[in-house]
């Protein structure tokens, strides 16, 4: 082979490769800020938080014991939380459990947030300083995680909750 | 006299930029050892937000809410690895800027090495390759034609 066509072929195959990663990402299959997570197959951690909407309340995790359901990270500065709050409320519709911690937000945009978009939470806690959020290993909302009857997590998903996910990820546990 | 109000020029404006090079921080540490053990802790351990700064550089609320969390631990007495320990259960090994060393890892740890051999191999074969332009030097008959040629 010609020596002078080394470097064009080096070219092409890096071009090539990012062209492949690229195309990951636009699909949504990659993301590079993506962290392998640490906490499926295991317990939940046991929160103990301020329910959003009645501060002489605790939102705790051992409560919801004996029954699978969804625990959502959201927050009303989070674009993507807009996105799927919709859905949310659908699922609550079904008949869905889910328990929302609200992360790092202003208490009563919050509570306007709930009362006119619909609130699809069985209980919200407070979460201004993520405490729960960091034992959950979330860096980034929404975050929703699916909890068994016995208290373990056993899936996951980063980003706005949609049907498609919901549908293979989700969904099994509760039929 | 010139040159001692050109000096003294310097020294208010030396003297004026202190206060913004002294870093504040927030915390307050019973000891040395405390504090260093802080400091050491929050620039070795990766923002999640912002993936390319330790938490002690980077101002994401998450990094703010992380620094809390490791300096409340330095102050039970928790030590680095507990604390490192700590972070990596709900983070990953990502969390930190030396990972462990592991099947994952394991390219990330000896990259740079395999990249120096071949840069050595690279090196060595160059330089031998010059040599051998070299070794067709001429012949003292044909510097002799050269030169006469040249005259």
């Amino acid at each position: 082979m010609n020596k002078a066509a080394i470097p064009l072929v080096i070219f092409l195959v890096m071009a090539g490769m990012f062209l492949f990663v690229l195309q990951k990402i636009n699909k949504g299959e990659y993301d590079p800020k993506d962290i392998p997570t640490e906490l499926i197959g295991q317990k939940v951690p046991d929160f103990n938080l301020e329910n959003l909407l009645d501060e002489n309340d605790r939102v705790i995790a051992a409560d919801y014991l004996g029954k699978p359901w969804l625990l959502n990270v959201w927050g009303t500065w989070c674009a993507e939380c807009w996105r799927e709050h919709g859905y949310l409320v659908q699922l609550k519709n079904q008949g869905i459990p889910i328990l929302g911690i609200n992360w790092r937000d202003d208490k009563a945009e919050a509570m306007v947030f709930l009362k006119e978009q619909g609130n699809p939470f069985i209980e919200v806690g407070f979460d201004p300083k993520s405490d729960a959020v960091i034992d959950l290993g979330v860096y980034g909302a929404p975050e929703t995680f699916l909890v068994d009857a016995n208290g373990l997590i056993i899936a996951k998903h980063k980003g706005a909750m949609h049907p498609k996910v919901w549908q293979e990820k989700f969904q099994p546990a509760f039929n | 006299m010139k040159r001692s109000v050109i000096y003294s020029f310097l020294l208010v404006f030396i003297l004026s930029s202190l206060p913004v090079q002294a870093r504040v921080s927030a915390y307050e540490f019973d000891t040395p050892e405390q504090e260093a053990a802080y400091k050491e802790m929050v620039s070795e351990l990766r923002c999640l937000v912002c993936q390319n700064q330790n938490i002690a550089d980077s101002n994401a609320e998450l990094a703010q809410d992380l620094k809390r969390k490791t300096y409340e631990m330095v102050m039970q007495g928790k030590d680095k690895n507990e604390i490192a320990d700590f972070m990596v259960q709900r983070y990953g090994d990502f969390v930190l800027y030396r990972p462990p060393l592991s099947n994952t890892t394991l390219l990330l740890w000896s990259g740079p090495f395999i990249i120096f051999v071949i840069g050595i191999i690279v090196l060595i074969r160059v330089i031998k390759s010059k040599q051998r332009d070299h070794s067709n030097q001429l012949t003292a008959e044909e510097k002799a034609k050269a030169e006469d040629m040249l005259k």
